[in-house]
């Protein structure tokens, strides 16, 4: 059914920190590794070795600058993937039901047997976190690892998603956010977690942590990079003499 | 947003087909149900417009053959209600035609209210836009106005030329000019309102990370086209859209209108009539692709290069 549920038991999710992701996209290829040999449908691409190939993602990193208006400009590396938003425009479109929000952990999901690929929920979406899979024909979209963190076959430190298993950086972090003490409860209270686009009314569980302030360069590094291009003297300038002879 | 081919024949045609069933209809409820060539051209034109749109909103679906499930979430949707709706109506159109044949005084009843559902669906088409906050220039009244005026105003104009064919124009071309205006000028303003408007979301709101500076994207996530940027990343150029408009409303609004105050005063009504419902729905093509080609998408504050 796409109606919301009005209460999740649990509200699982992504807290991302932006102040620690280093950009390598690690957590792109895992996600796409993982979801195309895991649930529903294999994520695919069209044209993957010709000249214009094009593919569903259900992660992806970007790069933003942002220049304050003294001082030098930031880079920001951005992972970004369906927040399971409380108040999901993406379900209540649906007109086939095909998209749910779990009442359970609150998860939201594509039934890709029931969905029409009539694409309405990417217009809804206002994260660009959904994308119809160019072969199959369906919406796809990160399943939160639904088929990872549940799974009894898998060891028990694989059962958190892949994008949080491979960081190489630990900037994505995954648990409850309806239990104040969990992990991902805390850094969202110690480090100021904050909501995309609050304006849009969708109440996103996942909750991204500012970059920390740049400390004020103590150094002078570009006085270290400096070097003396004046004409050498004594020993070296005798060396080299005898260099340039040689 | 990407204007799709499907979607706006979807959008132009069943407009007109459930325009022309409710100028067919309403009359019902005075006694004045079509007969006759009125009545045969009528709900020809009338279920070819319906059915061919809706017919054609499928073709842009990835799985067509699943159809059928989309009339499973009225109670949510408005793209599912639009398809119970629609259904619905052409049930009750249907059976007002056959009432009208078998000459069963029950069409006085059936008239009206298939007229009434037409228009319920034309409302529901719109909410399917309307709806939308992650789209600015649709998430506003003005837009099931329009969509409203416009299915008026081409099917009465259909309905005033078949009039005119058929027997007398009387104040049917009136109608149609009274219509096709409250179309444009929902749109008119629209477009103002749309011009004027700051986004909603922007790179600062999307990122979070207004509070540090303005924020542009550096390095996209890709390197090749994807679905987003195909289906939401396209917007018409501003100049070129500026003539669209021109086009779509002189093509589709001044001249259409100027025919029906020339074919009511009695000059070749039918023909003119005829000319002034073509030329309605081949500008009404050029406003639904300028629809679609100038609305911008939320989610492309992600892809903004832009410092703004
Ligand atoms: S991020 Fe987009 S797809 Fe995910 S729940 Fe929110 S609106 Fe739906
Ligand atoms: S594309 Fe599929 S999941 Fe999305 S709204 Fe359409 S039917 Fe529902
Ligand atoms: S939780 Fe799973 S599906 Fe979602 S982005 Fe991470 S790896 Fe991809």
């Amino acid at each position: 059914m796409t109606a919301l549920p009005g209460k999740t038991d649990r509200t699982l999710g992504l807290v991302i920190d932006l102040d620690t992701c280093v950009g390598c996209h690690a957590c792109v290829v895992s996600c796409k590794e993982w979801n195309t040999g895991g649930y529903g449908a294999p994520l695919a691409d069209a044209d993957a070795w010709g000249a214009e190939p094009v593919g569903a993602f259900l992660n992806r990193v970007h790069t933003f600058e942002v220049t304050p208006d003294s001082g030098a400009a930031m880079n920001v590396h951005f992972p970004k993937s369906c927040l399971h938003c409380a108040d999901a425009p993406c379900v209540t479109v649906c007109p086939t039901g095909a998209s749910y929000k779990r009442a359970e952990d609150g998860i939201v999901l594509v039934n890709e047997t029931a969905c029409i690929g009539c694409g309405l929920c990417a217009w809804a979406c206002p994260y660009g976190a959904r994308e119809q899979d160019p072969v199959e024909k369906v919406m796809k979209k990160c399943t939160l690892c639904v088929d990872r963190i549940y799974n009894d076959n898998i060891p028990e430190q694989d059962r958190i998603p892949a994008c949080v298993r491979t960081c190489p950086a630990g900037a994505r972090h995954f648990g409850d956010l309806s239990d104040p003490g969990s992990e991902v409860s805390r850094l969202v209270a110690e480090r100021g977690g904050f909501d995309l686009m609050p304006e849009q009314g969708t109440s996103p569980v996942n909750k991204y942590l500012p970059p920390r302030a740049r400390e004020p360069e103590s150094i002078d590094l570009a006085a270290l990079c400096d070097t003396d291009l004046a004409e050498p003297t004594g020993f070296f300038a005798w060396l080299d003499r005898a260099l340039e002879r040689l | 947003m990407h204007p799709a081919a499907s979607i706006i024949a979807f959008t132009v045609a069943s407009g007109a087909g459930f325009g022309l069933i409710a100028a067919l209809g309403l009359p019902a409820a005075w006694g004045a149900a079509p007969t006759g060539a009125l009545f045969w051209w009528g709900f020809v034109v009338a279920f070819a417009l319906a059915i061919g749109g809706l017919l054609a909103s499928t073709l842009h679906l990835g799985h067509p053959e699943r159809a059928v499930r989309a009339f499973s979430q009225w109670r949510t949707s408005w793209l599912s209600r639009e398809g119970v709706l629609a259904v619905a109506t052409l049930a009750v159109a249907g059976a007002y035609a056959l009432s009208i044949l078998g000459g069963l005084p029950v069409a006085r009843i059936l008239g009206p209210v298939a007229a009434v559902l037409s228009l319920v669906t034309v409302f529901a088409t719109s909410m399917i836009y309307a709806q939308l906050r992650t789209v600015d220039r649709w998430h506003t009244p003005l837009t099931p106005v329009a969509f409203l005026g416009f299915a008026l105003g081409s099917g009465v104009t259909i309905a005033a030329a078949l009039h005119a064919a058929t027997g007398e124009a009387r104040l049917w071309p009136i109608a149609a000019l009274v219509f096709t205006a409250i179309g444009w000028i929902a749109r008119r303003r629209a477009w103002n309102a749309g011009d004027r408007r700051a986004p909603t979301s922007t790179p600062e709101t999307a990122t979070g990370l207004g509070h540090l500076g303005r924020v542009r994207l550096f390095e996209a996530p890709h390197t090749g086209p994807n679905y987003l940027l195909k289906e939401m990343g396209f917007v018409v150029a501003r100049r070129h859209a500026e003539k669209l408009r021109i086009l779509a409303a002189g093509v589709g609004g001044f001249v259409p209108m100027i025919l029906d105050i020339v074919a009511w005063a009695g000059v070749a009504p039918a023909l003119l009539l005829s000319l002034s419902a073509i030329l309605l729905l081949a500008g009404l093509v050029v406003e639904r692709w300028l629809f679609f080609a100038e609305a911008r998408h939320a989610q492309m504050a992600f892809y903004d290069r832009s410092h703004t």
